[in-house]
């Protein structure tokens, strides 16, 4: 009888942790995940430069929300889609975290997405670009904050073809990614008027573009749109400027750091779309160098998100008083963000993040003013031009 | 005294002899697994299982049949994308999936092995490497599998048309998946007790043979190429029965699962565990993906401390752990 009693009582003492958690905010603490690549290809895009960021918006908070603390936890999907649906479920699981930001790699970030539907959590991207996360793969739960494929192609094409840039060759990496990018520039470029004199594949990863740069000098277009990214960007900048290529060279997805690595001899001219620069206005600049002071970079639009989307959902568990999933998003849909990184900017149904672009170009050598200005202002495109309008989304969620 | 000893040391010698399996070490095995969930997170547990079955099935060819296959990925891998297929697309029970990606991952296995098996070594090596990598190219660029997005939303579905694999039980404020863990678990147990049988049959002795001396074997009358062909099948169906598995328990196929850098993972965990033991793969993949698992945080201090630990392998034990501890007790594993 005494023994059962004990059994009884101790089952009941680890049952009841599980019961107590029913309050306003669970497990009295509002936790946030960076989940995001520390150590592969993105690492600058993203990595500890995100979680800095994250940081730096609870601090400025004022580290407690609804009277709870803020923490970051952190971890590095390695770029693998398994690895990171599988922290993010641990962390929802067992962890007791309510949100996670960044992603940063397609794969992983619809992955994550979907178990965040699946388990009612909040989970913002802000590094992973593919148009998916707010299309047929869309969630409610699901924010795509910072930019997205079909923006940066629309955005570059749009604003050369005014310049009467009107003839186009494409360079594209041969995989899903390169193929939608590819595919939304020439969309742009045939609708305004526009002529694609060709297309040339190359595979991922390559480390020789000499035959397909020359195929591009010989089609006599007026642009090389480059559908890559990261080191096969970065390559094919490099290997156009020994060619002595003369057409106008766009990279259809840029980030800062590819810049840096091309460095302004290389890249200087080149056209491309962003969703931040701390060089574009004095707002962005207090922040760029408010994050440059703790991390000795200046930030990518990548970091700027995660701050601005952590601030905003951060504000909406302030106003409701909760950070129950379902109350929070509506509160994140209805009120606008206006920051350093968004005017006026609201989430859509499918969780499409709409605010403006920027059109940027890359400083002459002369032109720069130190190692981390880089970029000029050509441009802005406001934000309802710049985004896959909602009548076209295949998302299940949008009502038509 | 000493004659009852004596008896007792005979008798364990006919036993072995015959192999009459002892089943007290499956018990406690199973024992320890089936509590697992309640002190581990399940998901994580299930996770271990399947690479400790996709490690032994390697080894059944390397640590046994003494072919160093540097593709095994594409099976694994391929059959992940075969079984999300049936899932998710033809709507099949999981059972069905998992067999159906299973037999994908075996006429795989049966093609590739028909190729790679007229060579030995390094050759043989590189053979596989080839032809994993264009499945690789194949599931990079096919619609069915998503590109680099992977095959997403892989539904749990239910066993046998009867059991929800996607139910959790509460137990402790805690939502636990144990319908689909046990599911795992027999898979594994099922998987593991076949490469323990095949291991003790002739058929495993003849193997062991070719893998000793082939020229030997050869002049015994054994058909040495239907032998190597045989093991390298089956050990492609059980790689694909491990990756059909884990692909149903992560709810997703990614390229990561037919990339090569997985063929050498799986060559890494039969190493560090015992190669040429049946225990030795599975603490080598217990040990690399809790490693894996446990040091995510630290960004590429992994891939630095799995390095380390496979030279410190190399150099100092080089029969893997269980191989040395084995060495150490003279006994087998």
């Amino acid at each position: 009888m005494q023994a059962r009693r004990k059994q009884l009582a101790l089952a009941l003492a680890l049952a009841l942790p599980g019961l107590a958690v029913a309050g306003p905010i669970s497990d009295d603490v509002v936790k946030i995940g960076i989940l995001t690549d520390m150590s592969g290809v993105y690492a600058g895009v993203g990595g500890k430069g995100s979680v800095i960021a994250a940081e730096m918006a609870i601090a400025d908070f004022g580290g407690k929300v609804a009277g709870k603390p803020i923490q970051v936890v952190s971890a590095d999907h390695q770029n693998k889609a398994d690895i990171g649906a599988g922290k993010a479920r641990e962390w929802f699981d067992t962890q007791g975290v309510d949100m996670i930001n960044d992603l940063l790699n397609s794969g992983v970030g619809i992955a994550v997405q979907k178990l965040g539907a699946e388990k009612k959590r909040i989970t913002i991207n802000n590094g992973a670009g593919s148009t998916a996360l707010t299309g047929k793969e869309c969630s409610p739960y699901g924010i795509h904050y910072a930019y997205d494929t079909y923006a940066l192609a629309k955005g570059t094409a749009t604003a050369l073809m005014k310049q009467g840039m009107d003839s186009w060759y494409f360079l594209q990496a041969d995989y899903a990614f390169g193929q939608a990018l590819q595919g939304d520039a020439a969309k742009i470029v045939q609708a305004l008027g526009g002529k694609v004199a060709g297309t040339v594949k190359h595979p991922l990863s390559s480390t020789d573009f000499s035959s397909y740069l020359l195929q591009a000098q010989s089609s006599g277009a007026k642009v090389v749109g480059l559908a890559n990214a990261g080191g096969d960007f970065v390559n094919a900048v490099k290997q156009a400027k020994e060619f002595g290529l003369k057409q106008t060279i766009v990279g259809l997805l840029v980030f800062d750091s590819d810049v840096k690595a091309l460095g302004l001899n290389a890249a200087q001219g080149m056209k491309f779309t962003t969703a931040y620069s701390w060089e574009l206005n004095p707002e962005m600049e207090a922040f760029g160098k408010k994050f440059f002071a703790k991390a000795g970079f200046m930030p990518t639009m990548d970091h700027a998100g995660v701050y601005s989307s952590t601030m905003h959902y951060l504000n909406a568990i302030k106003a409701t008083g909760t950070d129950d999933a379902d109350a929070v998003m509506k509160k994140m849909r209805e009120t606008p963000v206006n920051d350093f990184f968004a005017k006026k900017g609201v989430i859509r149904e499918d969780g499409r993040f709409v605010h403006d672009m920027y059109l940027v170009e890359v400083l002459k050598p002369s032109e720069s003013k130190g190692q981390w200005d880089q970029l000029k202002l050509v441009a802005t495109i406001p934000g309802e031009q710049a985004f896959k309008p909602l009548s076209a989304s295949e998302c299940a969620l949008v009502k038509k | 005294m000493q004659a009852h000893d004596l008896n007792q040391t005979s008798l364990n010698v006919v036993r072995m002899a015959d192999s009459r399996p002892n089943y007290l070490p499956w018990g406690m095995a199973l024992a320890v697994c089936a509590a697992a969930p309640f002190f581990i997170y399940p998901v994580f547990a299930m996770e271990l299982m399947c690479f400790a079955l996709f490690a032994c099935a390697f080894n059944l060819l390397l640590g046994f049949g003494g072919l160093l296959s540097f593709g095994h990925a594409c099976f694994f891998g391929g059959a992940a994308y075969l079984s999300g297929h049936a899932l998710k697309v033809w709507g099949l029970t999981p059972e069905l999936g998992i067999l159906f990606a299973t037999a994908g991952a075996a006429v795989l296995g049966l093609l590739i092995g028909l190729v790679a098996i007229r060579r030995q070594g390094i050759y043989f090596a590189m053979v596989t490497l080839a032809l994993a990598q264009i499945v690789f190219f194949a599931c990079l660029q096919l619609p069915m599998t998503g590109g680099e997005d992977g095959l997403q939303g892989i539904p749990k579905g239910r066993l046998l048309g009867l059991i929800d694999l996607s139910a959790t039980v509460s137990i402790g404020g805690q939502q636990l998946p144990l319908a689909l863990y046990f599911f795992v678990l027999a898979i594994t147990f099922g998987g593991y007790w076949l490469i323990w049988r095949t291991v003790n049959s002739p058929f495993g002795v003849a193997l062991k043979a070719i893998r000793e001396n082939e020229a030997r074997a050869l002049s015994l009358g054994y058909r040495v190429d239907r032998y190597k062909l045989a093991a390298f099948v089956m050990s492609a169906a059980l790689a694909g029965l491990a990756g059909a598995t884990k692909a149903l328990v992560v709810g997703l196929a990614s390229l990561t699962d037919v990339s090569w850098h997985m063929s050498g993972e799986v060559v890494l965990m039969t190493l560090l565990g015992g190669m040429g033991t049946l225990l030795g793969p599975v603490v080598g993949a217990v040990t690399v993906v809790s490693l894996h698992h446990e040091l995510s945080s630290l960004g590429s201090w992994v891939t630095v401390t799995i390095g380390s630990i496979f030279v410190l392998c190399v150099l100092a034990f080089r029969r893997g752990i269980v191989g040395e501890i084995a060495h150490r007790l003279k006994k087998t594993f």
